[in-house]
């Protein structure tokens, strides 16, 4: 086993023992099941769950991020003296932390489907989309958690920072945009819009999971754009292959910061 | 960092060298050692030789660049510039070098469910080391009664002492130990110093920072007073006190400060 690997798996056995992990998936069982059991049918639970998904699962990965991570700073510094290079630290930390939020996530949302069945067979392929978008979200999340509290040495800043890049992407980044619409009416915006949608991943997993709908109403004008341009498999592999940019992206970002910080 | 061709220091008494007695065996070698966060400059050219075979104590007050300069040995902190060897060999950036080290912190933060067992299990394997435990060690510091519960329930003390076995553990050629006493009790704080010495008797490299004088007194061979970022002076405790005109390292300490102050 190599060295990143035994970090993961230790990182892997000590979150899964956090009671934090456990609410969360706590969390995920209750909403899945509340909403199948009162919310009328599988494709109404799915939608709210799209949209439970899209504003918990970013704010969860990038505050337990920020704060394991700060936690972890003087453990961190334990295992650094000994011979266990810096790439292979973060690595190990940063896959194991994600993995568990997404272990977590994912098993609080299948397991109440396990339990009730789907109405249409053609749902559990929403299903899975969204268990894979949540688990890609977290690696996206966890990833600018770990650079932010690497970056910020003060817990407060980082946690601050932390809410504030949540606030920006679940919320003013939509309004933002929205804004920028009705100043530029008059212009042709749609290529625009669609560069723009690339640069916030929670609109690009908004994008991936509604296209599967076919609720053109409830897809924002981004989305709309977007299922105009690229309804078929175009528009699944440009939305895809930007979301897991969007996981490279802060990765590399968080452990450049982390090769270069001083303890 | 990069090798540097490494020659005895001689001792070092407010930035003058004085003739040295005897050429210190090669340990750790400490060249030009420079470090600034910012605006604020820590470390100002540090030069200091660690032998081997000796208990070196780190001296001087809090701010003086101590802390700083023990990460820079362990690659926590990035020096700005500066050669460190220990053997003869540069240390190494992806830290193969500090497979030799035993290095004991003032205080860690222990995850929450991490129990001391754990601990010992997670860092042998990490090193690839083989999988024996130094039942010895752990009696020595009675720490079989608590090696199963997590560290973070335990008493400060007892951390302490994980610490310390943890040091000692995996037959290091070099040990780093900060403020390695405070918080033990006296039995732990005996069979700690006993440890020191028999490591040192087997041709360890010893570090060690204390603002106890008394048990620098008792352990160590030779001083590196650190003050403002830069060594003041480096050599024999004997070397120190005669210099100074002092019988107690304390009053030599002070002497040393009102000197730089002058």
């Amino acid at each position: 086993m190599t060295l990143t690997t035994k970090i993961l798996t230790y990182e892997l056995r000590e979150v899964s023992r956090s009671r934090w992990l456990l609410a969360y998936a706590g969390f995920f069982l209750l909403v899945t099941l509340g909403l199948l059991r009162f919310g009328g049918g599988t494709t109404s639970a799915l939608l709210s769950l799209v949209n439970v998904v899209l504003v918990v699962v970013p704010l969860v990965s990038l505050v337990f991020g920020t704060v394991y991570r700060y936690q972890a700073q003087s453990f961190s510094e334990l295992l650094l003296a000994h011979p266990v290079p810096r790439a292979a630290l973060f690595t190990g930390l940063y896959v194991g932390l994600a993995l568990s939020l997404a272990v977590g996530f994912a098993a609080g949302l299948l397991l109440p489907f396990l339990l009730y069945g789907v109405d249409a067979a053609a749902h559990y392929r929403t299903l899975i989309l969204l268990v894979l978008v949540g688990s890609t979200l977290t690696f996206i999340f966890v990833g600018i958690a770990a650079g932010l509290a690497t970056r910020l040495a003060d817990t407060m800043k980082g946690l601050g920072a932390a809410l504030l890049l949540w606030l920006f992407f679940t919320v003013l980044y939509d309004g933002l945009l929205l804004v920028g619409l009705s100043l530029f009416a008059a212009y042709p915006l749609e290529t625009p819009v669609l560069l723009l949608s690339l640069l916030n991943p929670v609109d690009l997993a908004r994008i991936l999971l509604l296209l599967t709908f076919d609720v053109a109403a409830m897809m924002g004008y981004t989305g709309a754009v977007f299922e105009r341009f690229f309804g078929g498999w175009l528009g699944w592999l440009v939305v895809s292959g930007a979301l897991l940019a969007w996981v490279g992206l802060p990765y590399c970002w968080a452990k450049r910061a982390f090769l270069q910080q001083d303890f | 960092m990069t090798a540097t061709a490494t020659t005895p220091t001689a001792p070092l008494l407010n930035g003058q060298r004085t003739p040295s007695p005897a050429s210190p065996n090669e340990g750790l070698q400490i060249r030009g050692l420079t470090k600034a966060f910012g605006p604020q400059s820590v470390l100002r050219g540090v030069e200091a030789a660690f032998p081997a075979g000796q208990v070196t104590a780190l001296l001087g007050p809090n701010g003086s660049g101590k802390t700083t300069l023990i990460k820079c040995l362990l690659g926590l902190v990035r020096p700005d510039a500066g050669h460190l060897t220990f053997a003869g060999q540069p240390l190494d950036a992806q830290g193969k070098y500090r497979a030799r080290i035993g290095y004991m912190p003032q205080a860690t933060r222990f995850p929450d469910n991490l129990t001391a067992a754990d601990l010992i299990a997670l860092l042998t394997d990490l090193r690839g080391h083989p999988e024996t435990r130094d039942e010895a060690l752990l009696t020595a510091f009675d720490l079989a009664a608590d090696l199963h519960q997590p560290l973070q329930t335990r008493s400060g003390g007892t951390r302490q002492k994980v610490s310390a076995a943890l040091a000692f553990l995996f037959a290091p050629d070099l040990l780093i130990l900060d403020e390695p006493t405070a918080g033990l009790d006296p039995i732990a704080n005996g069979t700690f110093k006993d440890h020191v010495r028999r490591a040192r008797d087997r041709g360890v490299t010893v570090l060690l920072t204390s603002h106890v004088l008394s048990e620098v007194e008792q352990l160590a061979d030779r001083v590196v007073f650190l003050l403002g970022g830069t060594v003041r002076y480096s050599g024999p405790v004997a070397a120190l006190l005669d210099a100074a005109g002092q019988d107690r390292l304390e009053s030599a300490i002070a002497h040393l400060m009102r000197g730089a102050s002058a």
